[in-house]
């Protein structure tokens, strides 16, 4: 009873917020309610005995809103945005897309859960799963893990380069 | 109904610990700031608060009935709902985070298994408060304060990760229990095996709280407040109690992770088991400096209530001497004895942070990013690859492991001072510098 109370205030909290940040016309208040349905995320993540997901989840995400904000509050003119129209017009493309997404969700459901092969959560005990997530990364999914940080890389070096100014010539020797 | 009291029973304990930091919290950060003025005044060598109280002892009491009684105020153009909300959210995070903190083997309301990082994701949701509160003041100074906050927490929180992975890679866990037990195991607190890391925590600890000398986020020189320049009455003073519950978190885990915890001094080694008689005669020294003060102070008033705190101490020292006489495996003496060490090594850090706060000038921005992005993190980077060699030495090769680690410290002592000496001389040329680590 308790799981399942948790549980739907998570989701319910996650869904709600997650609509209030493309509905809010401010800009700031979006961040924040990003931040909400990210958190609610994350307690679902611990619901499922995943802790180390749940701090990730708080430590990159919603640590990474940091950034965001101070891009927000930096380069959005909030009293223009306020005049600015919200949504484009693609209403009907979007439609469209929801309700492939729907068909889906729909089809899954009536399938059960069974026939998707997903595993059950761990029902009491938790496993320490830092350790797992650590060594299935570097043992089995090792050439991915290193492909994905040298992108990372790639892009933390292109984004330095592109915002470093050129050297103006220099007048002192 | 039933159900509810299944689920609560197992629960007790860590609920009634939550009740009792909660409650507690509030009264230790005002006496802290107590302590902070009194350190202050005897560093500037002054006298500090003497009205309220004998040695104004009472003086946190009448600033927070002063602050509560104080009016409220929102400034007019002021985003009302978030300015309502950001200093609940410094103050949650903060508090939030003692909730995996071991005060002692058997104070701790709960043991997670990713303990630290549970700590360091929840009380960086703090700087929440302090940008989002700037940003609702409507003020320019206030959004100055909150957007530098956020650029040194940004820059800084790197350099605190990496120090405590220095730590991490040495207890090989993150749960903050079995940390302090493999140093009781090694028989060592790794701040004498990973000192480097150890100091660009303690440096990269105090920018993360926004104290001096980094204290740009609310320089009174430049940005009247900071942040909090529009905040007034208990809104404010609840943005200094987040402050000081995050100065008690820092200090927590740089507790845990490199003092040894709740360890006393030379816990394996018997002869040093006369210091477990400290705690006890400390409070009783304690007890009789203040039933000697009390029949000399000017007001009976404040006689007795240095008597009153007298008798506080008196108790305080009844339940360290109690917890003496237990036998050694008591759950009880563990606790007490381990609770007080712990909070010492907390004071020990609290007491430098502002022995820090009044001896260095305030640095310059371009100063603090400088020193964060060109010297701390790539000495920590350093390190951690030091102390990951000397494990992997350790391991492999079968080097004792101090001889490694000493040889990792001054391989990255030797690149600070490159840093310090040769890097610095080379002239400044342009602000694009920073693009360069």
């Amino acid at each position: 009873m308790v799981e399942q109370f948790t549980f739907y205030f998570f989701a319910a909290l996650a869904v709600i917020s997650a609509v209030l940040v493309v509905t809010v016309r401010n800009a700031v208040y979006s961040a924040v309610f990003l931040i909400t349905t990210l958190l609610a995320t994350a307690g679902i993540f611990l619901q499922l005995r995943a802790e180390f997901l749940f701090v990730v989840q708080i430590i990159l995400y919603v640590g990474g809103i940091m950034v965001l904000f101070v891009f927000v509050v930096m380069l959005v003119d909030l009293d223009v945005a306020l005049r600015q129209v919200q949504f484009n017009r693609q209403k009907w493309v979007a439609l469209l897309v929801v309700l492939a997404v729907a068909g889906q969700l729909v089809f899954a459901l009536a399938l059960g859960s069974e026939a998707l092969g997903l595993p059950a959560a761990a029902p009491e005990s938790l496993e320490p799963n830092t350790e797992s997530v650590g060594l299935r990364l570097f043992e089995s999914y090792m050439l991915p893990f290193e492909i994905a940080s040298i992108l990372l890389l790639v892009a933390m070096i292109g984004a330095v380069l592109l915002g470093k100014r050129q050297k103006p010539p220099r007048s002192e020797a | 109904m039933d159900a509810v009291v299944e689920f609560l029973k197992p629960h007790l304990l860590p609920l009634l610990w939550a009740v009792v930091i909660v409650a507690v919290l509030p009264l230790v950060a005002g006496y802290i700031v107590l302590l902070e003025r009194k350190v202050m005044a005897d560093i500037q060598a002054r006298l500090g608060p003497m009205r309220v109280g004998p040695h104004g002892l009472l003086q946190p009491i009448a600033d927070a009935l002063k602050l509560l009684l104080k009016e409220d105020i929102i400034p007019a153009n002021a985003d009302k709902w978030i300015f309502w909300i950001a200093p609940l959210i410094s103050v949650t995070a903060a508090m939030l985070a003692l909730s995996a903190m071991p005060f002692g083997p058997v104070f701790q309301i709960a043991d997670l298994n990713v303990g630290l990082l549970f700590i360091v994701a929840v009380s960086s949701l703090g700087i929440f408060g302090i940008v989002l509160g700037g940003w609702s003041s409507n003020s320019h100074y206030a959004l100055l304060g909150a957007l530098r906050s956020a650029a040194q927490v940004v820059s800084y929180e790197v350099a605190v990760g990496m120090a405590l992975v220095s730590g991490l890679l040495l207890a090989g866990t993150l749960s903050m229990r079995k940390m302090v037990e493999a140093q009781a195991e090694q028989g060592v607190w790794f701040a004498f095996l990973v000192p480097v890391g150890f100091f660009i925590y303690l440096v990269a600890g105090i920018a993360e709280l926004n104290r001096a000398p980094f204290d740009l986020p609310e320089a009174e020189s430049e940005l009247v407040a900071g942040y909090m320049t529009e905040y007034s009455g208990f809104r404010w003073a609840l943005y200094f109690l987040g402050e000081y519950t995050a100065m008690i978190v820092v200090s927590g885990i740089g507790t845990t992770l490199f003092l040894g915890g709740w360890l006393r001094p030379f816990p394996n080694v018997a002869a040093f088991d006369f210091l477990d008689y400290l705690p006890a005669v400390l409070f009783l020294a304690l007890t009789g400096y203040c039933f000697y003060r009390a029949p000399k102070q000017p007001v009976p008033i404040q006689k007795a209530v240095m008597g009153l705190f007298g008798v506080l101490c008196l108790g305080i020292t009844a339940a360290l001497g109690w917890a003496v006489t237990l036998p050694a495996e008591a759950v009880a003496r563990a606790g007490i004895l381990g609770a007080f060490w712990f909070l010492a090594k907390v004071f020990l850090f609290l007491y430098s942070f502002m022995w820090f706060r009044f001896t260095f000038p305030r640095y310059r921005f371009d100063q603090l990013m400088r020193l964060g992005w060109h010297f701390l993190i790539p000495v920590s980077l350093v390190n951690v690859m030091g102390v990951g060699a000397a494990l992997v030495l350790h391991r492999q090769a079968g080097w004792p492991l101090w001889q490694g680690l000493v040889l990792g410290t001054v391989v990255t002592l030797a690149v600070a001072a490159w840093l310090i000496l040769v890097r610095q001389r080379r002239p400044v040329a342009a602000p694009s510098a920073g693009g360069e680590v």
